[in-house]
């Protein structure tokens, strides 16, 4: 009665670990969630994308466009560079990128190599008072950039640096420390002491150690923190608006503020156009490391 | 053993020079600041001893108390904007859109590594109203209302603050919550499904209870992010119309470099500073409380 009578009426085997699924027909809430999920994704990409097309559209429009007929309006010739050309020379907007340049991959450079070393010490050597030194690296994360702004002024301003490169050099280099050293010890957190044993045993010094083996097995993480540092020093203001006003040195974020009170009267298509340079720049690097770069800044800020 | 990972000498070479810089650049202008406080004057007019003046001063300032509610606004409200933002596009990405949710996790989170500057100037000129229409006015016309001079009264400058650096950052928030959520146990999840518990009170019950430690540190984030304010204010609305959007910050800046008021900046700075640890210190000790509660 019971063994024999098994296979018509039983359900079929459900695999394991697998929540049972069965295949729903078209109906018509199912054709309406499908629509309203198009729908939220379509409005959040529109949101996010539209302004930045707005902003690319116009920078290829003449003045004489963007005067006479609507904003919406799409340029008359798509191949129209020519105000790129004015941002990028009238504008000196080549030198800020330049000058931006200059100040942020030497400050990058001593980032990483500082902040690297530092990690290393304060997570993989032994020593007393490594935990006040990584509180105190801490503490700089909290610390407004404006409560160093004054002091720093005054100091650059008597040792006659004011007006060179080297005070936006110095200040995001101290600045981007903290952040770096508190992530570089918990990266060397993760690798396993034994491996650095067994290379002591080997014979290695510790400077060997550190360069042959600490620093290959945490390369993805630098690459990833000097990516972070990259974006907070590229896009700063406030440092460099306050140690740029004099001197040739203004960083593009500085040079763009002043461009509309450059020309004196608003140049729509230069003016897009020198944001639009700002922007592209940003944006072919994120084309490439999005993943990267949406992994560093979270992993930044949760710490911090 | 010990003598290798306990080499002072080496202990010395990879700490002291990260050490000497953030000493010498960051902890000292800290007190130095804190030295100011006490003086009037700036470097290139020479300093005078004050006593306590600058703080006396402080309390006593209008410009202060206005900025000081304004900064408090900002981020009250923004922090508020940013996180239920972020939080609903993150339950969106793992309950609704599932996999299909990566490019649009991408493409959201763009705006926030673009320059603030460059976002604010953005936004300037599609909130425009004169000589040209932004791309916004132009959108209420097409509905058959007026134009609005945005950047004309505080309110609407104030909105359109708020507007643009929610979406500059909704897409962090949302990539940041997205991993609390998915650290969540698949089985914590499937068991309450199993219990009949489904849609909203899923996520009533067990989803933000269980995403409260990130919840806050996103909350801690962005206080301390939006206390801070600086650069998208000065390019978007530089601090008008007046001084109503005016955060400490700019106040701060404007204090120094504009009135060459070294003493009295330094002491509106070590406004915000406390401010910025009272506020911290504050929600990590409610929450606290709040979790031995439960």
């Amino acid at each position: 009665m019971t063994t024999t009578a098994s296979a018509p009426g039983r359900p079929a085997p459900v695999k394991p670990g697998r929540p049972l699924r069965i295949r729903r027909r078209m109906t018509p809430r199912r054709a309406g969630s499908i629509a309203l999920k198009t729908l939220v994704i379509g409005f959040l990409l529109a949101i996010t994308v539209l302004p930045l097309i707005w902003l690319l559209l116009g920078s290829l429009k003449t003045q004489t466009e963007w005067l006479n007929s609507p904003s919406w309006a799409l340029p008359e010739n798509f191949l129209n560079f020519e105000n790129y050309q004015v941002a990028w020379v009238d504008g000196d907007i080549g030198r800020y990128i330049l000058n931006s340049a200059l100040a942020t991959f030497p400050s990058l450079a001593l980032i990483v190599v500082l902040g690297v070393a530092a990690g290393f010490a304060l997570e993989v050597l032994v020593w007393k008072g490594r935990g006040g030194v990584l509180l105190l690296f801490l503490a700089g994360i909290m610390v407004p950039g404006q409560m160093i702004l004054l002091p720093l002024f005054s100091a650059y301003f008597q040792t006659h640096l004011t007006g060179t490169i080297w005070p936006l050099i110095l200040t995001y280099t101290a600045t981007g420390l903290p952040l770096t050293v508190f992530m570089m010890a918990t990266y060397f957190r993760a690798v396993p002491r034994e491996i650095f044993e067994a290379a002591a045993i080997d014979g290695a010094s510790i400077y060997r150690s550190f360069l042959s083996i600490a620093f290959p097995m945490v390369r993805n993480a630098v690459f990833t923190v000097a990516l972070v540092q990259f974006f907070f020093i590229w896009n700063d203001l406030l440092i460099a608006l306050t140690f740029t006003s004099v001197g040739d040195f203004q960083t593009i974020q500085v040079g763009l503020l002043n461009f509309t009170g450059q020309f004196g009267q608003v140049q729509y298509g230069p003016t897009f156009a020198a944001i639009c340079i700002n922007v592209v720049g940003i944006l072919v690097l994120y084309l490439f490391l999005n993943q990267r770069v949406m992994r560093g800044l979270t992993a930044g800020s949760v710490k911090g | 053993m010990n003598n290798v990972f306990g080499n002072k000498r080496a202990v010395l070479v990879f700490v002291g020079p990260a050490l000497l810089i953030y000493t010498v650049i960051m902890l000292v202008p800290v007190l130095w600041s804190l030295g100011y406080t006490l003086f009037t004057g700036s470097v290139i007019t020479g300093f005078e001893f004050s006593g306590f003046d600058n703080f006396a001063k402080l309390f006593s300032d209008p410009k202060v108390g206005e900025a000081l509610l304004f900064t408090l606004k900002y981020a009250v409200i923004l922090t508020v904007g940013q996180v239920l933002v972020g939080y609903a596009l993150s339950l969106l990405y793992v309950f609704w859109l599932r996999k299909a949710s990566s490019l649009v996790r991408t493409l959201v989170f763009f705006p926030i590594v673009l320059p603030t500057v460059a976002v604010s100037l953005l936004f300037q000129k599609m909130f425009e109203v004169a000589p040209q229409n932004g791309i916004v006015n132009e959108f209420i016309n097409f509905f058959g209302l007026p134009s609005v001079d945005w950047f004309g009264s505080p309110d609407t400058a104030f909105l359109v603050l708020v507007i643009m650096d929610i979406w500059r950052s909704m897409g962090f928030y949302a990539v940041l919550l997205y991993a609390g959520l998915l650290d969540i146990p698949e089985e914590v999840m499937e068991s309450a499904r199993l219990d009949g518990a489904g849609g909203w009170t899923l996520i009533r019950r067990i989803v933000i209870p269980m995403s409260l430690p990130v919840l806050l540190s996103s909350i801690i984030f962005s206080i301390n992010g939006t206390l801070k304010v600086f650069d998208s204010v000065l390019a978007l609305t530089n601090g008008g119309p007046g001084s109503s959007t005016t955060p400490l910050t700019l106040l701060m800046f404007r204090t120094a470099f504009s009135y060459g008021d070294y003493g009295y900046g330094s002491t509106i700075a070590l406004l915000l500073t406390v401010i910025c640890l009272l506020v911290t210190v504050f929600i990590f000790r409610s929450s606290r409380r709040d979790l031995t509660k439960g």
